[in-house]
C-alpha cells in the first residue's frame, strides 16, 4: 500500500504531461496560431516559459515521488536520516531560480515596451487612429472618421458609426482608441493574441498589425454586467482599399435620406 | 514569566487540568461566548466547514451553467421556484451573483477564518506554552464580529430580489459596483456585500492584533522565537500582513460605501471616489463627478494580493509541522523555511500590480511589478524544495495526514510555475481573465491551502476532542478529493489556452469555444465527485467527535508543547506550566534515541545537569 502511494504521487503528473501532449491536436490549445506580428512574440514567450516551466514540473514532481518511494520501501524498524538541512543545497536552490526568474523577466521587457509604451508604436499607427472603439453594455459602437480627415477625441459631424463590427486594413501597423460609454470592459481578441481594458474616464490606444485578412472575434474579457458573455463583434481585416470602399459605402448609407430611393422607384 | 518554577516531571497523566481553582461556567459562557481560545477556534473551524460546504453548492451551480448552459436546474431550480419566470434555469444576473457569492463565500468566510480564525486560535497558544490569547474578550468577539459579516452576506442575496444577489464579482471592481443602474445586483446588494466585507474585516483585524501580541508577549520560558513551530510564524507573519494590509481595503470599501450609500438612504452623503464624469450607464442621467475607477483596483489589490498570502502562509506552516511529524526528521532547513515566509510576506507588498496589466496604467510600473513578482517565485520554490527536503529518507507514515500534506507540496508546485505565465506581463495579455487564472488560482487556494487544511483538521482532531478521526474514511476522503481536484482545475489551463474568458455565464456562444463543452462537462462531473467527497469529511468530523477511537496526550508523537497538554486541554491548557528546552522537530534525534524514542518533546527536559543552565540562562 505504500508503494501504491508513491506511485500515486508519480502517475498523476504524468497524466497531466499526457494531457498537455495531447490537447494541440484535440484542438484544446490556442485557438489558432498569432495572426499579428506582436502576437508572434507573444506565443514565443509563452514557448519559452512553457519549456522552463515543464522541466521544474517533471523535476520536482519526480522528487517528490522518489522521496516517497524511498520512504515506502524503508523497512519499518528503519531510521529516518536525521539532517537540519544544509547549507550549500539551501544556496544552490536559491541562485538558480533567481536567475532562472531574472531571466525570463529580461526577456519580457522588450515585447511589453512594443505594446503598450505609446512612443513605441509604429509612427503610421500612432499618427493615424482609424477608429474609436466605444464599449458599452453590451456592444461594442465603432466612431469611422469621415473619409479624409482625422480622427478626432469628441465626434464630429461627418463621423461614421457602426456596431459590433470594426473593418481595419491588414498587413499594416493599425491603431484604435478605445473608451468605455459606462462601466469597465476589455477588448480581447485572441487570434490576435490582444487585450486592453477600456476604462471610464480613459481615452486608451491599442495598436496590432494583422498578417492575414479576414474575420477576428472580438469579445469583453472584464466583467461588465450580466450580458458580459455575449459582448460579441468581429474585426474584419482586409486590403486598404477594401476598407476604403466599405467606409464609403457606410458614408453613403449614413447619409441617405431615402428620398432619393422613392423616387427613382416611381 | 520569570517566576516560573520547572516542572521536571511534565509527564503526570493527571485528568484534573488545572491545579489552581476554577469555578464552574455555565453552558452559554463554556460554549458560546467563550473567551477560551480552543473553543473560539473549534467554534470558527465549524463555522467554515459549514461555510466551504455552502461556497461548494455554489460553485457546483456554476459549473452546472457551464456544462449545461439553460438547461434547467436541478433540486433547486424546483425546490425554491427560484426561476420560474426563466423555467427552472439560472438567468445570466443570477450566474453573475453565483461566482461573486461563490468567492466571497470561500475567501472571506471559509480560507481566511478557516486558517487564522480556526487554526490560528487554537495552536497559537497551545503551540507556545500559553494558558489564552492575550485579549481574551476580543478573541471572542472577532468570532462573534463573523455572524453579522456572514448576516450581511445573507441579506445581499435577497436585498434586491431574490434573481439580483451582488454580481460584480469578488473584486467589485467600479464603476459596475459603483451605481445602481449598472446592473441588477449593484444596488441595495451590492451594500450589504460591502457591509459584510468590513465586519469580515473587523473580525480578522481583532484576531490579528490578538495573534501578534500573544506570539511577542506570552511566549513559555524556553521558547525563543527560533524555538517555535513554523505554524507560528507562518500565522505572526499572517497576523503583520492583516494588521498592515486590511486598514487598506476597509478605507476603500468605505469609500465605497460613501460613493452609494444615497441610493440606500435618503442622505446627502453622495462622494465620487471611483466614478469619472459623463458616464452614461444604462441610459440613467450622465454621471458627475471626478472620480477614478483605477483607484479602487490599487487600493482592493493592495489589500487583495498580501491577502492571498493571508490565505497561503498559515497552511505552509501547518504543512511543514506535519511532514516534519510524519516524516520523523527535522523540518530540511528551518531558517530558510522562516525567511522565506518573511520574504514572501514582504514581496507580498509590492506586487498587487500584476492584477492590472491590462488595466491601463502606466507600463513602465508594469515593469516594475512583473520583476517582483517574478522574484515573489523564489521563496516559494525555496519552500518546496525544503519540503521535499524534509520528506527525503524519513521514516514516512502514510496516514492519511501524509498525503494530505504531499498533495499540498505537489499541487502547490503546479500553482506556482503556473503563476509564472502571469506574472510575465506579454504573456498575461494573452491570458488575463481567462480560465488560466481561474486553473492557477484553484491551485494555490484549493490545491494547497485546502489540503492543507484537510491534513491540520485530522492532525489537530485529537488535541481538540480527545479522539481520533478514521484515518480509512480520510484516505477516501483524500484519493476522491484529489482526483476530483485535479478533474476540475487541471483542464482549465487548456481552456485558458484556449482562449475562454472567466465569468461568461454562456461561453459557448461564441464560435471559437463551442468545441470546449464535453470537456467543461468532464470538469463538472469532476467538480459533483469533489463536492460528494466532502460530505466524508463532514460525517467523519461529527462522527469522531463523539465516536471516534479515544486516544492520549501525544498520539502522533509529535513534539510540540500543544501534545504535553492534556487532550482536550482544560481551561488554561497547561496542568504543569510548560518549560521549552529545544527546537519543534527534534524527531529521530540523538537525544530522542537515547530515550528509546524517535520523537522528543520540546517540553522534555536534557538530562538532569544541564537544566539548571538552560533555565538560569533564560
Amino acid at each position: 500500500m505504500k508503494k501504491f502511494w508513491a506511485l500515486f504521487f508519480w502517475f498523476w503528473p504524468l497524466v497531466a504531461l499526457w494531457l498537455c501532449a495531447v490537447a494541440p491536436a484535440n484542438n484544446w490549445w490556442f485557438p489558432s496560431p498569432p495572426l499579428s506580428t506582436l502576437g508572434h512574440q507573444i506565443d514565443g514567450l509563452f514557448y519559452l516559459i512553457l519549456i522552463i516551466v515543464t522541466v521544474t514540473f517533471v523535476g520536482t514532481q519526480f522528487a517528490l515521488g522518489y522521496a516517497l518511494w524511498k520512504g515506502a520501501v524503508k523497512e519499518p524498524s528503519g531510521k529516518a536520516w536525521f539532517s537540519h538541512g544544509s547549507h550549500k543545497l539551501e544556496i544552490i536552490w536559491t541562485i538558480v531560480p533567481a536567475f532562472i526568474l531574472v531571466f525570463i523577466s529580461l526577456t519580457q521587457l522588450d515585447v511589453l515596451a512594443e505594446i503598450r509604451v505609446l512612443s513605441n508604436f509604429p509612427k503610421e499607427a500612432r499618427n493615424a487612429p482609424v477608429a474609436e472603439v466605444m464599449a458599452r453594455q453590451f456592444e461594442w459602437r465603432i466612431r469611422y472618421p469621415k473619409p479624409g480627415t482625422q480622427l478626432m477625441t469628441e465626434p464630429r459631424p461627418g463621423d461614421l458609426y457602426y456596431v459590433n463590427e470594426v473593418h481595419v486594413p491588414a498587413t499594416q501597423p493599425t491603431m484604435i482608441n478605445l473608451r468605455t460609454q459606462d462601466v469597465q470592459h476589455a477588448f480581447f481578441v485572441p487570434r490576435l493574441r490582444v487585450k486592453q481594458d477600456a476604462v471610464p474616464g480613459l481615452i486608451i490606444p491599442v495598436w496590432f498589425e494583422i498578417e492575414k485578412a479576414g474575420e477576428y472575434e472580438l469579445l469583453c474579457a472584464e466583467l461588465c454586467g450580466w450580458g458580459h458573455y455575449k459582448m460579441k463583434a468581429r474585426i474584419i481585416a482586409e486590403t486598404p482599399e477594401q476598407v476604403q470602399a466599405y467606409l464609403a459605402r457606410l458614408e453613403q448609407e449614413q447619409n441617405d435620406d431615402g428620398v432619393a430611393d422613392e423616387q427613382s422607384s416611381q | 514569566m520569570a517566576t516560573i518554577t520547572p516542572a521536571l516531571d511534565t509527564h503526570t497523566h493527571d485528568d484534573h487540568a488545572h491545579g489552581h481553582g476554577h469555578h464552574e461556567q455555565s453552558f452559554i459562557s463554556k460554549y458560546v461566548f467563550s473567551t477560551d481560545h480552543k473553543v473560539i477556534g473549534i467554534q470558527f473551524l465549524i463555522t467554515t466547514i459549514l461555510m466551504l460546504m455552502v461556497g461548494g453548492a455554489l460553485a457546483l451551480a456554476v459549473r452546472w451553467q457551464l456544462a449545461f448552459p439553460w438547461e434547467n436546474m436541478p433540486i433547486i431550480g424546483r425546490l425554491f421556484g427560484l426561476f420560474q419566470t426563466e423555467g427552472g434555469q439560472i438567468s445570466p444576473e443570477f450566474y453573475t451573483m453565483l461566482f461573486t457569492m461563490h468567492a466571497s463565500v470561500m475567501i472571506f468566510l471559509v480560507i481566511i477564518p478557516v486558517l487564522a480564525g480556526a487554526f490560528g486560535n487554537f495552536l497559537i497558544p497551545l503551540q507556545i506554552g500559553a494558558d489564552d490569547m492575550a485579549f481574551p474578550v476580543l478573541n471572542m468577539l472577532s468570532y462573534w464580529f463573523m455572524w453579522p459579516a456572514i448576516l450581511c452576506f445573507g441579506i445581499s442575496f435577497v436585498a434586491g430580489g431574490a434573481t439580483a444577489g451582488p454580481g460584480n464579482g469578488w473584486t467589485s471592481y467600479p464603476v459596475l459596483s459603483d451605481i445602481a443602474s449598472a446592473a441588477p445586483g449593484s444596488g441595495a446588494a451590492q451594500t450589504w456585500w460591502l457591509f459584510g466585507l468590513t465586519l469580515v474585516g473587523v473580525s480578522s483585524m481583532m484576531g490579528s492584533v490578538n495573534y501578534m501580541t500573544t506570539i511577542i508577549n506570552m511566549r513559555a520560558p524556553g521558547m525563543t522565537l527560533f524555538r517555535m513551530p513554523l505554524t507560528i510564524w507562518s500565522m505572526f507573519i499572517t497576523a503583520i500582513l492583516q494588521a498592515f494590509a486590511l486598514p487598506v481595503l476597509t478605507a476603500a470599501g468605505f469609500m465605497l460605501v460613501f460613493d452609494r450609500l444615497h441610493e440606500l438612504l435618503p442622505t446627502s452623503i453622495h462622494s465620487g471616489f471611483f466614478i469619472p464624469s459623463g458616464l452614461v450607464v444604462n441610459n440613467a442621467a450622465p454621471t458627475v463627478g471626478g472620480g477614478q475607477p483605477l483607484l479602487w483596483q490599487h487600493l482592493f489589490w493592495f489589500y487583495s494580493h498580501p491577502a492571498v498570502y493571508i490565505m497561503l502562509l498559515p497552511a505552509m506552516g501547518m504543512v511543514s509541522d506535519m511532514l516534519s511529524c510524519m516524516s520523523r526528521k527535522p523540518v530540511f532547513g528551518y531558517k530558510p523555511m522562516v525567511y522565506s515566509m518573511a520574504a514572501i510576506a514582504g514581496l507580498g507588498f509590492i506586487v498587487w500590480g500584476h492584477h492590472m496589466f491590462t488595466s491601463g496604467m502606466n507600463p513602465a510600473l508594469g515593469m516594475t511589478f512583473m520583476t517582483s513578482t517574478m522574484m515573489i517565485a523564489l521563496p516559494s520554490a525555496i519552500k518546496v524544495f525544503n519540503w521535499i527536503g524534509t520528506i527525503w529518507d524519513g521514516n514516512i507514515q502514510f496516514n492519511a495526514v501524509f498525503l494530505n500534506c504531499a498533495a499540498f507540496v505537489a499541487l502547490f508546485i503546479v500553482g506556482g510555475l503556473s503563476g509564472i505565465f502571469m506574472a510575465a506581463v506579454p504573456v498575461d495579455i494573452y491570458f488575463h481573465d481567462t480560465y488560466f487564472i481561474v486553473a492557477h488560482f484553484h491551485y494555490v487556494l484549493f490545491g494547497a491551502t485546502l489540503f492543507g487544511v484537510f491534513a491540520g483538521i485530522q492532525f489537530w482532531f485529537p488535541k481538540m476532542f480527545g479522539r481520533l478521526m478514521s484515518d480509512r474514511v480520510q484516505k477516501v476522503h483524500f484519493v476522491l478529493t484529489f482526483i476530483g481536484m485535479n478533474g476540475t482545475f487541471f483542464p482549465m489551463h487548456l481552456l485558458g489556452i484556449a482562449g475562454m474568458p472567466r465569468r461568461y455565464a454562456d461561453p459557448y456562444l461564441h464560435g471559437y469555444l463551442e468545441h470546449l463543452l464535453p470537456m467543461n462537462q468532464f470538469m463538472t462531473i469532476s467538480a459533483i465527485v469533489m463536492g460528494c467527497a466532502q460530505f466524508l469529511l463532514l460525517g467523519n468530523f461529527f462522527y469522531s467527535i463523539f465516536r471516534g477511537e479515544k486516544c492520549g496526550r501525544n498520539p502522533w508523537q509529535a513534539n510540540g508543547l500543544e501534545w504535553s497538554a492534556p487532550s482536550p486541554p482544560g481551561h488554561g491548557n497547561f496542568d504543569v506550566p510548560p518549560v521549552c528546552y529545544r527546537g519543534p522537530y527534534e524527531y529521530s534525534s540523538p537525544e530522542a534515541e537515547a530515550l528509546g524514542q524517535d520523537f522528543i518533546l520540546q517540553t522534555s527536559p536534557p538530562p538532569a545537569g544541564v537544566v539548571r543552565t538552560a533555565v538560569a540562562h533564560h
